[in-house]
């Protein structure tokens, strides 16, 4: 007996960047038009596997919408197990539309400054995809480290100064973030004797108290390690320097990077702490709440005080960290629909947005722009001289439009989808008996779309209203792949109904741990005639 | 026994800690070495210390796990080594191509 190949669509997603990766570096690097199409075919069919995923867990092909997939065909709490559920599926779609347009975007300049950056594009796929669908605690370790490696490569692409500075925190905070994830897990293990997530989940109620005190320390490491990589407040110092370095597609992707430790902590918070078992239950929500206001103030400041786009970015970022982590804290199970739809909508837009820095930049001197914002700090009167009757270029007219879009994505003015998120949230909180905590939380996210709306705004003023911009030389496939994560937040917000929907189903499944123990734990071996 | 390898961790970890703080790339490099040594030590420890027994079974049938020892936490440590010591490896090319590229071993790149 052999498994249906569709069982085998499970693991596509990991499999098929690592052949492509692998296959690339035998390719000699000057035939770039050959590595980008195979790299871009590569990435369409994860495209089409994500989708494909998406409607077979989102039908009714496996049982409780939850897809196992047993590697080497052992069983659940003793091999690794694989798990697509509607929440993985929607980070693979995510993942691969996002990679698709960064890898646009590098078509004409970005993947040619160095050596193998197709095949690090790939690994880096890699890891993402792993890290989404593993099940399993140490292979996600591995994931993350694959993910991670990847990343520091790509992250100095294009050998200068600034980047091998960025690398060289970037790459020192990883490492050590790595080893509290290697003691969490050793914790974890020496608590529970499993690392299989369900398995962990099924054993918490029966652990000792002493194991228990164990497992908690544990499970604070591990916090501590996604914490470092999503960028909550004490933590996250890394960030504005690794993304104002990294080439735009690089940063694009770390914009993702960031999302993962989110994911990790929603996954992984979900399944062990929201059971209604008393010992464990709500472990460490009130420290990701207040992290997470924290982290949201921390960026909004942050985003007034940044002298350039790269930096306006990252503060942005750990905003959008900072909302759903203190959503997260919140504990209120009703938000966590709202909350995916804001993760999905805040990821493409920033991508758009750090897509878009770099265009914006090459056609405006850099300089004056940071000159234009420390003349107003100064108050330093300067009439420039104004430009008569000149009309304005089709290229700065595409820049400031999507420049415009993307800030209401990301400072969630309506009409875009960054508005439908956090009117969602509001809108939950607001129908449950308001607390302290929800009002605090409601003020933050309010002050950080101000802070952001007056950012945004002062930087695109004096970018496409002031004089002395010249005509952005822009190439078909940098300003398609910014259309395309536009047209995506545009998508988001028309067809808001379907995909709250879908939201809402991944939601409640996520809120219900047992239907993921029972899953993993009874999905059947497939049994062997005894030979291999 | 247990208490020989438990402060053999504690120096380890401790002392990479230290140089980690220290602001040198070579220092940093080390403390990361040392402080990976003590977590690959304390992975090990996890499955508990035993002498004489093998983490492989090898009667046929009736097994008494008591025997063995648990053979996860020794194939999670080689995993944690060679991922750990392949990212330390490329940490050290980037620490060769700063100093290289700024003239300086700081990590920042300038003093």
């Amino acid at each position: 007996m052999s498994l249906p190949w569709i069982q085998h669509l499970i693991l596509a997603p990991v499999l098929l960047p690592l052949l492509c990766g692998a296959f690339l570096l035998t390719i000699n690097e000057t035939r770039h038009s050959l590595k980008f199409w195979l790299n871009a075919s590569a990435m369409l069919l994860q495209v089409v596997i994500a989708v494909s995923l998406l409607i077979l867990v989102d039908g009714d092909y496996w049982e409780a919408n939850i897809g196992v997939y047993l590697a080497a065909n052992w069983q659940a709490p003793f091999g690794i197990a694989f798990l697509v559920d509607r929440l993985s599926a929607m980070m693979l779609l995510l993942t691969s539309l996002l990679g698709s347009c960064a890898l646009l975007y590098s078509m004409m300049r970005w993947s040619r400054i160095g050596v193998h950056y197709h095949s690090l594009f790939q690994f880096l796929m890699m890891g993402l995809n792993g890290a989404f669908l593993t099940h399993d605690l140490f292979n996600l370790f591995v994931f993350f480290e694959v993910m991670l490696a990847a990343s520091y490569g790509l992250l100095l692409h294009g050998y200068n100064l600034a980047r091998i500075r960025a690398g060289m925190q970037f790459i020192a905070v990883n490492l050590v973030a790595a080893l509290l994830f290697l003691i969490g897990l050793a914790l974890i293990y020496a608590s529970a004797d499993t690392l299989n997530m369900s398995d962990l989940a099924a054993r918490l109620p029966y652990l000792s108290e002493s194991n228990l005190d164990l497992f908690r320390i544990g499970a604070g490491a591990l916090a501590i390690a996604f914490l470092v990589k999503s960028a909550m407040w004490p933590l996250g110092f890394w960030l504005p320097t690794t993304y104002s370095a990294a080439s735009p597609p690089v940063a694009a992707m770390l914009v993702l990077m960031t999302k993962v430790g989110v994911y990790v902590i929603f996954r992984l918070w979900l399944l062990l702490f929201a059971n209604d078992d008393p010992s464990v239950a709500g472990f460490g929500n009130y420290l990701l709440f207040c992290g997470g206001v924290i982290t949201i103030g921390f960026g909004a400041f942050g985003m007034l005080a940044s002298n350039t786009l790269g930096q306006l970015a990252s503060y942005g970022a750990i905003i959008s960290s900072g909302t759903l982590l203190a959503v997260l804290g919140l504990s209120n199970p009703a938000l966590i629909a709202p909350a995916l739809f804001y993760f999905v909508s805040s990821t493409l837009g920033m991508a758009a947005f750090v897509l878009l820095i770099e265009l914006t930049e090459r056609s405006n001197d850099p300089l004056a722009a940071l000159l234009a914002v420390t003349r107003q700090a100064f108050e330093y009167e300067d009439v420039p001289e104004q430009p008569v009757g000149v009309g304005i270029p089709a290229g700065m007219a595409f820049l400031g439009l999507s420049f415009a879009a993307c800030s209401l994505i990301i400072a969630g003015l309506p009409p875009l989808s960054g508005f439908i998120a956090k009117f969602s949230l509001f809108h939950q909180l607001l129908t449950h008996p308001l607390s302290v905590d929800s009002l605090l939380f409601m003020f933050s996210v309010l002050f950080a779309g101000i802070m952001a709306t007056i950012a945004l705004m002062r930087f695109g003023v004096r970018t496409f209203w002031g004089s002395g911009t010249i005509s952005a030389r822009l190439h078909l496939s940098e300003a398609l792949s910014v259309i395309v994560l536009i047209a995506m937040g545009f998508a988001l917000t028309i067809l808001a109904g379907s995909i709250f929907g879908y939201m809402e189903r991944s939601s409640t499944d996520l809120q219900n741990p047992a239907l993921y123990i029972e899953r993993v734990l009874a999905e059947p071996m497939i049994p062997s005639g005894g030979k291999p | 026994m247990e208490l020989v390898l438990a402060i053999a961790i504690g120096v380890l970890f401790g002392s990479g800690v230290w140089l980690v703080l220290r602001p040198r790339t070579f220092q940093l490099l080390t403390g990361l070495l040392l402080m990976s040594y003590a977590v690959n030590l304390f992975i090990f420890a996890v499955g508990l210390i035993w002498v004489d027994h093998p983490p492989l079974v090898l009667e046929p049938d009736e097994i008494d796990t008591s025997n063995y020892a648990d053979p996860v936490p020794q194939a999670l440590v080689l995993t944690a080594i060679v991922i750990g010591f392949a990212t330390t490896a490329l940490y050290l090319v980037l620490m060769i191509g700063s100093r290289g590229i700024t003239g300086s071993d700081h990590v920042d790149g300038k003093e």
